[in-house]
């Protein structure tokens, strides 16, 4: 199990690195959520891999950690709104430039402007 | 009673309530009501700052909250480093917040609430002892930065911002892997108790442990500026609004505090086999930093963008002396940091005042119109420049001499000072060319039209009285940042207090 875990986690990083990396707005807006998903499995295999157990010490043999669980909340909600305004940020970035390239203006459009 | 016992929240609970008292309608003209506030928030919020200085003098004060007590629970820690962070923070933010008034804060909707909103998650970050706790106050201060940066709107903001954000989301996913990797190491979130639970790593698993702890070093370098991951700033410093960009003085050090904390407590001299992560690479990138802000500082031809520069090199001074781990660097480091985020604050919105007053040449280097207030903002601008360059007899030049100082050994000295007196070199030529393009080869013919009024001029020269008062009281403060140094090299004060006696003191 924890093999197939940890190639589930690797292939998804491998992959949302590659989007992240490419030169458009929607990939890398798609790699970064694929990049949170891996990162939220990861997270939740840091209290290792138990099945079928409760998060209460003492009740039976093997527990749980319930910690890691509470922290891929957390992380999930804020990886959620930060995707959601990412995607907003993408979409006027194509409608006032007229383009999702990420990268295609001379460094010396900016002088002096706002 | 009530004060004293939640002291340490307070700096934290202040900018909440007003942001959320700043967010209901207020009739037909809010924003009367809502700059009141922000404005009594935050001084409220600088005089709360200064009693927390004062409390924490005994040593650090712990708060648990919900009482639920360390390691277990979450607790909020202040001790001298992060009461002077608090401090500075907030003295930064209330000029800041008076010059956004005159109309500033109009361009965009919302922007008060978003200021206060901003100040809880920069405080959070410096009061939290808690690493998970670090991540959540780094998102909101993320996310009221995304806000804030994209304030005004406008094309080029837009695309900075995009670039700002997806860099941030991409750090954000890595601090959580080094978040994990750290818990799945020691089992514990707590930064004192992870302290402890590291040094006694040996093996492989101290390897993982040095992993995370260097991916931690990447995230805090990228909120820092450091320098293969500083390509963020300059464009958005340069792009946004002056009030906007001066409160983001604070944001890289933000980032710079992270890595003073996380690699003194965790990753310090007594972390076993993770002892001095990191540092060596600190050291060799501060330098480079150093050096690309300075070339950055010389190229740039719109003052807006020497300025964002000129943070880039404040930020490789700051870790590269750092790096040096003694005593007197990281008092030297702290002394500057408290120099350089008021000077960059005071140069931002500067920038733009000068830049409205000239009208279409705006900010960029070249000849251009008179100002309005030509001589008034000629004399602060070269205060300013004297200030940041670190020539005598502002604090640049007592926070250099620190820096120059604290450099001990040989190759420490055959490397850091070379850079240091080169950008300082530089970033002469650069103002002083800037300062003479704008302020004396001026066209003939009338002065331009836009006056700015008095209270915003006297917000920047509040932030510049500030200067002067470091200058003057450079004795005190300097003895300060030196009991904060001991308190950094020797951290177990900061450790008995969280794990230990700090139970009693919380109610």
């Amino acid at each position: 199990m924890e093999a197939l875990y940890a190639i589930t986690v690797g292939m998804l990083t491998a992959c949302s690195v590659y989007l992240i990396l490419r030169g458009r707005s929607f990939p890398i807006v798609i790699g970064i959520t694929m990049l949170s998903y891996a990162v939220n499995l990861f997270l939740f295999s840091t209290g290792r891999l138990v099945i079928n157990q409760i998060p209460i010490i003492g009740a039976a043999d093997q527990y749980t950690d319930p910690l890691p669980q509470a922290l891929v909340l957390t992380a999930i909600v804020i990886g959620f709104a930060m995707t959601a305004y990412s995607i907003i940020l993408a979409v006027r970035v194509r409608g006032e430039w007229g383009s999702d390239e990420v990268n295609d203006t001379s460094p010396n459009d900016g002088e002096g402007n706002r | 009673m009530l004060v004293s016992a939640h002291l340490v929240i307070l700096p934290i609970i202040l900018p909440m309530l007003a942001a959320l008292l700043q967010l209901l309608p207020w009739g037909a003209q809010p924003q009367r009501y809502r700059r009141a506030i922000g404005i009594l928030a935050s001084m409220l919020a600088v005089l709360l700052s200064i009693q927390l200085l004062i409390a924490v003098d005994q040593g650090p004060l712990v708060y648990a909250l919900g009482n639920w007590q360390a390691p277990f629970g979450i607790v909020l820690v202040a001790d001298k480093l992060s009461a002077l962070m608090i401090l500075l923070t907030n003295l930064l933010a209330l000029p800041v917040l008076i010059y956004s008034c005159y109309g500033e804060d109009n361009l965009g909707s919302h922007f008060q609430a978003l200021f206060q909103f901003q100040l809880l998650g920069i405080i959070g970050a410096f009061l939290t002892g808690d690493l998970f706790n670090l991540f959540v106050f780094f998102e909101v201060l993320l996310i009221s930065s995304y806000a804030l940066l994209m304030h005004g709107g406008g094309k080029l903001k837009l695309r900075a911002t995009l670039h700002y954000v997806l860099l941030n989301l991409a750090g954000s996913a890595v601090f959580l892997i080094s978040l994990g990797v750290l818990y799945g190491i020691t089992g514990t979130l707590n930064m004192a108790d992870m302290a402890n639970k590291v040094a006694l790593l040996t093996g492989d698993d101290a390897t993982i442990a040095r992993a995370g702890g260097m991916l931690l070093l990447v995230v805090f370098g990228l909120k820092a500026a450091l320098l293969p991951l500083y390509f963020w700033l300059p464009q958005a410093y340069a792009t946004t609004t002056g009030a906007v960009a001066a409160l983001f003085a604070i944001m890289t050090k933000v980032g710079v505090y992270s890595i003073i904390r996380v690699f003194t407590l965790i990753f310090g001299v007594d972390a076993g086999a993770a002892s001095l992560l990191g540092y060596d690479w600190l050291w060799w990138l501060g330098l480079a930093t150093l050096g690309i802000g300075a070339i950055g500082v010389l190229g740039s031809r719109d003052l807006r963008a020497v300025i964002a520069y000129l943070v880039v090199i404040s930020i490789g001074t700051m870790l590269t002396t750092f790096s040096m781990n003694s005593e007197r660097a990281i008092s030297a480091v702290m002394f500057y940091m408290l120099h350089s985020t008021l000077i960059t604050g005071a140069l931002f919105l500067l920038t733009d005042v000068v830049a409205e007053q000239r009208g279409k040449t705006a900010s960029r280097i070249v000849k251009g119109r008179k100002m309005a207030q030509h001589g008034t903002l000629g004399m602060m601008f070269f205060i300013a420049a004297i200030a940041v360059i670190g020539m005598p007899p502002f604090s640049g030049f007592i926070g250099k001499l620190f820096i120059l100082e604290a450099a001990r050994t040989g190759a420490q000295v055959a490397l850091l000072w070379p850079l240091v007196l080169g950008s300082t070199f530089l970033m002469m030529i650069a103002l002083s060319r800037a300062g003479s393009r704008m302020f004396w080869h001026t066209l003939d013919g009338k002065p331009g039209e836009v006056r700015h009024p008095t209270g915003q001029l006297t917000a920047i020269t509040l932030l510049l009285a500030t200067i002067v008062g470091l200058t003057i009281f450079a004795n005190p403060v300097s003895s300060y940042t030196q009991a904060i140094a001991n308190d950094l090299v020797h951290p177990s004060a900061y450790k008995n207090a969280v794990l230990g006696t700090g139970v009693s003191d919380v109610k």
